[in-house]
């Protein structure tokens, strides 16, 4: 079961990744070969297996809620591309 | 061994500070100076800090004098570019990060730190440490010092290569499935990988939350005991680094192996596909070691499940590096491409170049593993398959104390030469099941097989049991001499 050109857009759409009509021509490949391999796992009997999500074996852990000092807004806007008084600066989201 | 050059080690170096033999500038400066010798060939470093790392120096003499100095003070280190360092930029192997630089030290760092060790630079990795060869970076491939046609391994290909190269006497990679174990290997060094939640991941640019772990890269397995001993411990700021005691790490390196049981699982020999003869060869010999020093290994084990975890690593790494990156919008820091249609349209060609094939790769195959219709089948399967391959871990280790295994099937491989993305990650096959269970494993030099080209000998120890991991990787370099080769450059 290989990937189609639209599923490989659509996964892209998702993730907004921008691709080239020969990036979805070589992701299609390569994640079709991938997926392929990786598909035996659905072989292996797992009925009332509990999912195990990390490798630790921790539950629950959580902080006293005390306020501690946090970074400047200076330090915080120091990596931003673009920064208009004070905020970050973006493109319009609803034009 | 000479306290500076190729294969110094940490020992060495931190004795003759203490002895007064060489101070902490001297050896900072030996250190720089052999980066700008061999690093040109090497090209271990994507960042040199010579000025931090000379002021850092001088403190470190400082407390030497003031007889407040601990095992790594003046001793200097590299550190991988995907840990922070505040004010110092850590790319991640990435143009998303190029430019950018952290506003505080990883938990890491800032141990090291005030251990008042001196950080000379860091170092080259594939992109989000995400490879096998440290080809994927976005700025250059870093070269194997015991042959610069060949890949170091990866993902902290740097850490390693700067280590075997005799940069400095230790590093520190992170692991995530097999990260530091399999670049170790094929570089001839000391590489190891922690209980997951042992060393704090705050600072570590996230990959994989639930797998990836920070560790040492050295010459001895008592150099890489000496700086994980540095940087363990429970940090508030990482909720999934346990809150237990931690060991003196090193208190049983001396003990010796009689009477210690092995498991030689067949699923890691004879039943392992893709492996090379000599690699083979090496890791026989070293059981027979292993034998000749009083352990009992026991080949007639078997861990059914283990050619499963690089399928389950294939699902649960990529689902959670496509949330974690998710963050390189282009909004907050990072590479930002401004000059699209729209919002969504700069989003999409912020990461369309901001990112490399490998990283997208896995971006899409983690999306795809956790979108509608497909999560039950991917990314829930491989959940369930990672417990049972916990169990079938923590059955083996109720009657065996460590498993030995190569690190990996092959030796290090051409530049260039495996294009295939599967064919790359076949890398990790005897890495993962260790990552999958967050066991400690290490890594450690054990011969040479093609073209003269190091092997690697893993063992894997119960979890939260390093002190019986670096006992049994003590025994056997005891008993050989792999670890104190070096390569000429």
């Amino acid at each position: 079961m290989d990937l189609t050109p639209d599923e490989v857009r659509h996964i892209a759409l998702l993730a907004r990744i921008g691709m080239t009509d020969e990036d979805v021509v070589r992701f299609q490949s390569e994640l079709s070969s991938v997926l392929g391999h990786i598909r035996v796992l659905q072989e292996i009997e797992t009925t009332g297996v509990p999912p195990t999500a990390n490798g630790a074996d921790l539950l629950n852990v959580t902080a006293p809620d005390q306020p501690t000092p946090s970074y400047s807004r200076d330090a915080m806007l120091h990596n931003a591309p673009a920064v208009e008084e004070g905020l970050f600066r973006i493109r319009a989201v609803l034009e | 061994m000479e306290p500076q050059g190729p294969g110094w080690s940490l020992a060495a170096a931190a004795r003759a500070l203490r002895d007064g033999a060489a101070t902490s500038q001297q050896l900072t400066s030996a250190a720089l100076a052999r980066v700008k010798d061999v690093d040109e060939h090497v090209r271990a470093f994507v960042t040199v800090t010579e000025e931090e790392a000379l002021a850092a120096a001088v403190a470190a003499d400082a407390r030497i004098t003031n007889e407040t100095a601990g095992p790594l003070t003046g001793v200097p280190l590299a550190l991988k570019d995907v840990i922070t360092t505040a004010g110092v930029r850590t790319t991640c192997g990435s143009k998303m990060l190029e430019r950018y630089e952290p506003v505080d030290d990883a938990f890491v760092t800032r141990k090291l730190k005030e251990a008042g060790a001196v950080v000379v630079g860091k170092t080259n990795m594939d992109e989000f440490a995400m490879g096998s060869s440290t080809e994927h970076s976005a700025f250059f491939s870093t070269c194997n010092p015991w042959n610069l046609d060949c890949v170091p391994g990866g993902s902290s290909g740097g850490s390693a290569a700067a280590v075997a190269a005799g940069m400095v006497p230790a590093s520190l990679g992170s692991d995530t499935g097999g990260s530091i174990r399999q670049p170790a290997a094929f570089c001839g060094v000391v590489g190891m990988k922690p209980t997951y939640g042992r060393v704090s991941r705050y600072g570590l640019i996230a990959f994989a939350n639930s797998l990836d772990q920070i560790g040492p890269f050295a010459h001895s397995v008592e150099d890489a005991a000496t700086l994980l001993q540095a940087i363990a411990g429970h940090d508030p700021h990482d909720s999934t680094s346990a809150a237990y005691p931690t060991p003196d790490f090193a208190s049983e390196i001396e003990r010796g192996i009689e009477g210690l049981r092995i498991a030689a699982p067949r699923e890691f020999f004879a039943d392992a596909d893709r492996m090379e003869p000599e690699v083979t060869e090496a890791v026989e010999a070293a059981i027979a070691v292993l034998e000749e020093q009083g352990a009992i290994v026991d080949r007639d084990t078997s861990l059914p499940l283990a050619k499963a975890a690089l399928p389950v690593y294939y699902i649960i790494a990529p689902s959670e590096a496509s949330a974690n990156l998710a963050r390189y919008d282009g909004v907050k820091y990072g590479y930002a491409y401004r000059d699209g249609d729209s919002m969504w349209d700069d989003m999409e060609q912020t990461r369309q170049y901001g990112f490399g094939d490998e990283v997208k790769r896995r971006i899409l195959l983690g999306t795809y593993a956790l979108s509608a219709g497909y999560y039950d089948a991917y990314y829930l399967q491989a959940q369930k398959v990672r417990t049972l391959i916990r169990r079938e871990l923590r059955e083996l280790f109720s009657r065996y104390q460590l498993i030995v295994a190569p690190t990996a099937p092959t030796v290090a491989f051409k530049i260039g030469e495996v294009s295939d993305p599967y064919e790359m990650y076949l890398n990790d096959i005897f890495t993962l099941p260790a990552s999958i269970a967050g066991l400690p494993a290490i890594s450690q030099p054990c011969g040479f097989g093609r073209d003269g080209l190091p092997v690697g000998l893993q063992f894997v120890a119960d979890g939260w049991d390093e002190v019986t991991l670096f006992r049994g990787a003590a025994a056997y370099e005891r008993a050989t001499d792999w670890h104190t080769r070096s390569p000429t450059l």
